[in-house]
């Protein structure tokens, strides 16, 4: 059966068509034009890489589907996720072959992108190409000769732009033509090799590449046989390769050693060769002698003095927009669903389905839509900087210092985001390619100090430390305080990404082969597009994961909820209804009851009979069972912490860090031997577990969108957990061994 | 005559004479475009990144100073 016969597969599906191409082609432009903005993401089997799938429309009405296939320069693969491209582009098992493939080929940079164009037409799949970026060519004084090309490939060649959408029309009627007559699109190898020494190794190795790889096509056995040459060795992490195919590679490759040849080198010069000789028939430069833009943009800010200034005031602006910019507009939507969930209990009354609907369901959809202002700001300036190819140098510029302790270059954007919120930070780690760097990246964007710490910090701050001392008699203490822990939190990040990098997630040191693409005006619709899809993905998906997270919650902070309990404050509150005339009097009345009910409710829930039944384990970090709730409550977010403490205390849940009855409360709290239960010791163990752990569902429901798994979530949550108690176990068990108190 | 990649000036065109290092670097290396006999001209070094920009075949890519000390070039 010839591999991709759209009318052999015709019955029953769509005809499939897989779009691929080099990094930085502009490759998701052109899907996104070609399918509209419905593109549904899904997870190719067995490694954390997106699988989009969008449907496209012929002329003729003809439906087809388009598989997105991560950017890569060569078929040639070392890792599982490099070989998601060959599985999907040739439709190697475990995948579906696809019909035809469409290359995306960035037309300023012809020459490197025609040598995956050789490799993929050398596997006998219906190919054609689809050259974009072509309004930039001017620009980069190249003249291009579309027909030439289409002549030397021998498959279709149009000339598109993703920007303008020129060329579009043509592009879908060629895709429609190779549809119904692949072999259009399947010329056979363009190079071949002469030297018969390399022949009887690509024959030798053929024999052994599966059945139900090549279908019988030789010359598709012989191009995956090369595709195997390139890519196997003694320490590639390829999972579909079988044993016989390995053997096969490992001998020809220690006989050709033997002899004193490379026959990667000899493969990959062969194709080049074949480019290189035809290349001044289809490419013209047009050197003007002068700079190019993007040459001139450059040299000021890659220099070393301005172009690091600008570098760090872009990062300012990032880091301030989400710091505080974000502020006003996620106050105002905390606003809508606090009046939601007032709206809610008043509707529904005070009954346990009301509370459950306004404080588990209402307040956890909050929770959710609170995150949009940081994420939209964050993808609306990452979208900027890939966009206009800044992103590139930002990875650059970092390179040495992110690569010390193990991360990308383009970790960095992350990890500064991760100061003001992890959730959109670990959004973020999309923009590095290998799954390994993400992962990294948001195992320990998490401890950075997000702004969800600060109020903890404060409460504890103000109420447990003298405020109004100072250190060599001008720095104040909780300031300083407060910058140790953002230096706590830093370097315990970067220790943990050294190590995790180290062990965990060790892998093979890549070398930076970055490209530099031009720079370019950004294309708005794309950054906009981005900014949609993430903020709806992460409601869509983390969402669910939150809201179901905040209803456990619910359940863990409010049961078992008996009417009997809630009985003697309804009379209470009868009572002041019936008695207390005064409008503002009877308001303070009936807010004194429902904070004592609050706290009543919150001492027999779950939550107090867990805390009670771990107190022994909670005891040797300084923390009382109370604390416990405290702790275990701020898992819906660390700031409800003050929240739950004020609840416990009968202060009200609505205490917040500047409330002085809460800090009063805790300075006078005492443990049953009359010590107080909080001391400067205990609040520096508080924060040091606040630092550390992973008190944040949301950060977790991010990390189990992003990876498709909850093994990573439940890894992070366990190690940071695991960190924090030790670290608090230190600083409380030692300090008390120094004699602090 | 010979020198490694690094020590080339901005600007300058050399012809790569020899790649070094593990067999996936220079695997990629080669299917960039960056072969044995290749001319390549040193664009700019950003030394705070530790970084060289490269131009090979009309196309644009960087390798970090340690790895261009792997590369072997002569004059043109």
């Amino acid at each position: 059966m010839p591999v991709g016969d759209s009318r052999t597969a015709a019955a029953g599906r769509l005809a499939r068509v897989a779009i691929a191409g080099n990094p930085n082609t502009g490759k998701t432009t052109v899907f996104n034009r070609l399918t509209g903005s419905r593109a549904k993401v899904g997870n190719y089997p067995g490694v954390t890489v997106d699988r989009e799938v969008g449907t496209l429309a012929l002329a003729d009405g003809r439906k087809i589907e388009m598989i997105d296939v991560p950017g890569t320069y060569s078929l040639s693969a070392r890792s599982r996720e490099e070989q998601i491209a060959i599985q999907a582009i040739c439709g190697l098992p475990p995948l579906d072959a696809p019909d035809a493939v469409l290359l995306v080929i960035d037309s300023t940079q012809l020459v490197r992108n025609l040598y995956l164009a050789l490799q993929v037409i050398e596997t006998e799949m219906p190919v054609l190409l689809a050259l974009n970026m072509s309004d930039a060519l001017e620009a980069n004084g190249l003249v291009l000769d579309r027909a030439a090309l289409e002549r030397e490939l021998g498959v279709p060649v149009v000339t598109v732009s993703g920007k303008t959408g020129e060329g579009f029309d043509e592009l879908r009627a060629a895709l429609a033509r190779v549809l119904d007559q692949p072999n259009l699109g399947r010329p056979g190898a363009r190079w071949r090799t002469e030297d018969p020494i390399l022949q009887s190794d690509l024959n030798a190795v053929a024999k052994h590449v599966p059945a139900s790889w090549h279908h019988g096509n030789e010359s598709r056995a012989r191009a995956l046989a090369a595709w195997a040459l390139l890519s196997i060795d003694e320490r590639d992490e390829l999972a579909d390769a079988s044993p016989e195919l390995r053997a096969a590679v490992l001998s020809r490759r220690k006989l050709a050693a033997a002899a004193g040849r490379e026959i990667d080198g000899e493969i990959i010069r062969g194709r080049y060769g074949w480019i290189d000789a035809r290349a001044p028939s289809f490419v013209k430069e047009r050197t003007n002698g002068k700079l190019s833009v993007t040459d001139r943009i450059d040299r000021v800010l890659l220099h070393p003095i301005i172009g690091f200034t600008l570098f760090l005031l872009a990062m300012g602006i990032v880091f301030q927009s989400l710091f505080t910019w974000a502020e006003p507009v996620m106050g105002a939507i905390d606003g809508i669903f606090a009046t939601l969930e007032a709206g809610t209990l008043s509707a529904l009354g005070h009954g346990w389905f009301g509370d459950l609907t306004a404080r588990g369901l209402v307040r956890g959809i909050g929770v959710v839509f609170v995150f949009l202002p940081q994420i939209l700001l964050l993808f609306f300036f990452l979208g900027l900087m890939e966009d206009t190819g800044y992103m590139a140098r930002v990875a650059f510029m970092m390179d040495r210092l992110m690569k010390s302790i193990g991360l990308h270059g383009r970790a960095f954007v992350p990890m500064i985001s991760g100061f003001a919120c992890a959730v959109p930070a670990i959004l973020a780690t999309r923009t590095m390619e290998r799954q390994r760097d993400r992962l990294l990246t948001m195992l320990v964007v998490p401890l950075m100090t997000c702004s969800a710490r600060l109020p903890v910090y404060t409460l504890i701050i103000a109420a447990l430390f003298a405020t109004d001392t100072t250190v060599l008699g001008f720095l104040p203490v909780p300031g300083l305080m407060m910058v140790a822990m953002y230096v706590f939190s830093t370097v315990i990040a970067l220790v943990a990404a050294a190590v995790l990098g180290r062990t965990l997630l060790r892998a093979e040191n890549v070398p930076l082969i970055l490209e530099m693409p031009p720079y370019r005006v950004p294309h708005w619709p794309s950054v906009l597009r981005m900014m949609w899809t993430k903020s709806q993905s992460f409601v869509t998906e983390a969402g669910k994961v939150i809201v179901v997270c905040s209803i456990a919650m619910w359940f863990f902070l409010r049961f078992p909820w008996s009417a009997d309990d809630a009985q003697p404050f309804e009379i209470e509150r009868t009572q002041i209804v019936a008695t207390v005339a005064d409008a503002d009097q009877r308001e303070d009345a009936l807010a004194v009851v429902g904070r004592r009910e609050e706290a009543a409710r919150l001492e027999q829930s779950l939550a107090a009979t867990v805390g009670r039944a771990i107190e022994p384990v909670l005891a040797p970090l300084g923390f009382d069972w109370k604390l416990g709730i405290g702790v275990m409550g701020a898992f819906v977010a660390r700031e409800v912490f003050i929240g739950t403490m004020g609840a416990v205390y009968g202060i009200g849940s609505d205490a917040d860090e500047e409330s002085t009855a809460l800090r009063d409360r805790m300075r006078a709290e005492k443990r049953p031997d009359g010590s107080p239960a909080y001391t400067p010791l205990v609040g520096l163990s508080v924060m040091v577990f606040f630092a550390l752990a992973c008190q944040c569902m949301s950060t977790l429901a991010a990390v189990k969108r992003e990876t498709h798994t909850w093994r990573w979530p439940l890894f992070l949550f366990a190690y940071m957990t695991v960190l924090a108690y030790v670290a608090s176990f230190v600083v409380y068990q030692g300090g008390r061994l120094l004699g602090a108190t | 005559m010979r020198h490694s990649l690094d020590t080339v000036l901005p600007g300058t065109s050399v012809r790569l004479v020899r790649i070094g290092g593990e067999r996936g670097f220079r695997c990629r290396l080669m299917e960039l475009g960056l072969l044995p006999g290749t001319s390549v001209r040193m664009v700019r070094r950003v030394d705070l990144g530790g970084v060289l920009e490269l131009e090979v075949r009309g196309a644009r890519l960087s390798v970090r100073h340690g790895e261009a000390r792997e590369l072997v070039v002569e004059p043109l």
